[in-house]
């Protein structure tokens, strides 16, 4: 009971007529990385703010390091720190003075907002613009500091509402290793993303959502199991998939494939092997959920 | 006991960062700030070199338009908190705020006092060039500080209604303009002509708006007039604005939790 950081019942929400949240079920335990995974209009934000209090939900609760986000609102933000979709930062202000303002209203002392924005500026390779306002910061530069700032004062849980979107390969893998530094210290970390390899690399459990429910839950792994099996790949000679077939990928099988292919394809067409994606899973498991 | 006090503590240090925070927003914003100073001045100049010779040919026309030209620049300073407040609220860091154990708002606050303090300098700028160009008031240190007051209530009172309209409106430019509706106000009062120069209709309304009571109270402070037929009035209509307006934005503040 105790190694929960986060228990999510039959959480619903509402936005006019329409059903955002229809009746959300999860766990996270303390100290993983959590990744809701879903495209956008899923409801991954109406689910991040309404756990970080920031809105209510219609029905169902939710315990946040075992508080109602109800009836305990003040003692759960005490909990947590947010990190919105959109740099959550200030444009005016420098990054030191980003920080230290964060650091005083979390009730450290002038001095100790100083000390503690210095090291985050370092830890973050943040150093070098410290004293510029953040509205000359590159994209990756305000994704760090916005996450520096959420870490001024040490919190349990951390929401992170698709950290990386809109970076560059280079800053996403920067802002990755942050993220699984974090959680080797024992943060607990629930990230949504609309990418499926973040998730993969990232994430101790995936859940995915669609159209306000949770339609698979499970680590990469057990994700990448639900198809099972490896892919046998063929494309063309414009490099175009045209046919994609499920083996076990042991020599009988795929000999056997060639064998019922190899006379019904274009010349040119090359063949290749690969483990299954979370696109995969996510393809199978949203098409599964609309067919139905 | 000790829980409480340290929820104090807390309230005003979450204030004082805040008011820092809006401070250091206005002295950045330099196309602002200038303007917040350049104003005073053309207007000062305008009425007094352009209007006042077809106003009052006797050339006292500037003891008479002083405390509008005030009124009038304090109502325009005050409208940037609408943008401010409006700005702040369409950003992430608003999110951030919310969700920290401090009380949110004081982030209004925060937008209202470095409004406050930008406007006295407005005034004062006001004031320096209204001597400059002819203004002989003729008041005691004590009406002085009387009028400033005044001019402080007023400047207080317009900018949680400006704040209130920046919560309300939702993006900056639609704070822009509904705020700019309000600053037709001082030209729909004593503060440029007497209203008896108005047709009767137009009447009816520069004597029943906050406007009027408030010239007038400053004018009778600063020129040596009877002050007790407008103060009671003045201060009335500052409080009921000020009360109603914070309020609201209290209100909006709630309402507005996670929808951006």
């Amino acid at each position: 009971m105790n190694e929960l950081a986060i228990q999510v019942n039959g959480l619903q929400k509402k936005f006019g007529n329409q059903m955002v949240l229809e009746g959300i079920n999860f766990t996270v335990q303390k100290g993983e990385i959590f990744a809701l995974l879903g495209p956008n209009g899923a409801g991954k934000t109406t689910l991040i703010n309404i756990l970080s209090t920031l809105a209510e939900p219609d029905a169902g609760d939710a315990l946040i390091n075992g508080l109602d986000i109800k009836s305990n609102k003040e003692k759960v933000k005490s909990s947590i720190s947010l990190t919105g979709q959109f740099a959550a930062v200030d444009e005016m202000l420098t990054g030191t003075e980003n920080l230290q303002m964060m650091g005083r209203l979390s009730g450290l002392s002038a001095l100790e907002a100083r000390s503690r924005g210095k090291k985050l500026l370092q830890q973050f390779d943040l150093t070098a613009v410290a004293q510029k306002r953040v509205k000359t910061y590159s994209g990756g530069m305000r994704r760090r500091l916005d996450l520096a700032v959420s870490l001024v004062v040490p919190r349990p849980i951390i929401f992170l509402d698709e950290p990386t979107t809109g970076l560059d390969s280079r800053s996403r893998r920067e802002l990755w290793d942050i993220i699984l530094q974090l959680a080797r210290e024992g943060v607990t970390i629930f990230l949504t993303t609309q990418y499926l390899e973040e998730a993969d690399q990232l994430a101790d459990t995936i859940a995915v959502i669609s159209k306000g429910r949770i339609v698979a839950t499970g680590t990469p792994e057990e994700m990448k199991s639900r198809i099972g099996k490896e892919m046998v790949e063929l494309r063309n000679d414009k490099d175009e998939i045209i046919h994609e077939i499920p083996t076990s990928g042991r020599i009988e099988d795929i000999r056997q494939i060639i064998e019922d292919i190899a006379s019904g394809v274009p010349e040119g067409t090359r063949m290749s092997i690969r483990r299954p994606s979370l696109d995969d899973v996510f393809l199978s498991l949203t098409s599964e959920k609309e067919g139905s | 006991m000790l829980e409480n006090q340290m929820q104090k503590t807390s309230a005003l240090i979450t204030t004082m960062v805040f008011i820092r925070r809006s401070v250091l927003h206005s002295l950045r914003n330099v196309d602002a700030l200038i303007m917040a100073i350049a104003l005073p001045i053309m207007l000062m100049l305008l009425f007094t070199y352009v209007f006042g010779g077809a106003i009052d040919s006797s050339g006292h026309y500037v003891n008479y338009v002083v405390p509008g030209i005030i009124l009038l620049c304090a109502g325009f300073g005050s409208s940037s908190t609408a943008v401010d407040v409006a700005t702040d609220m369409m950003n992430g860091i608003i999110d951030r705020f919310r969700t920290m154990p401090i009380q949110s708002i004081n982030v209004i606050t925060g937008h209202v006092v470095a409004s406050l303090a930008r406007n006295l300098l407005a005034t004062g700028v006001v004031i320096i060039i209204g001597l400059l160009v002819g203004f002989h008031p003729n008041a005691s240190i004590l009406s002085w500080c009387a009028a400033v007051g005044m001019i402080g209530l007023f400047i207080l009172a317009f900018t949680w209604l400006f704040a209130a309209i920046g919560l309300v409106a939702g993006n900056p430019a639609a704070a822009s303009s509904y705020g700019f509706v309000l600053l037709f106000l001082p030209y729909l009062s004593s503060a440029f002509v007497p209203i008896n120069t108005m047709p009767k209709w137009l009447q009816g309304i520069a004597e029943n708006q906050p406007i009027t009571p408030v010239i007038e109270t400053i004018r009778a402070l600063l020129m040596g007039g009877e002050v007790t037929n407008h103060i009671g009035l003045a201060v009335g209509w500052c409080l009921l604005i000020l009360v109603v307006s914070i309020y609201w934005s209290t209100l909006t503040f709630k309402r507005k939790a996670g929808r951006r």
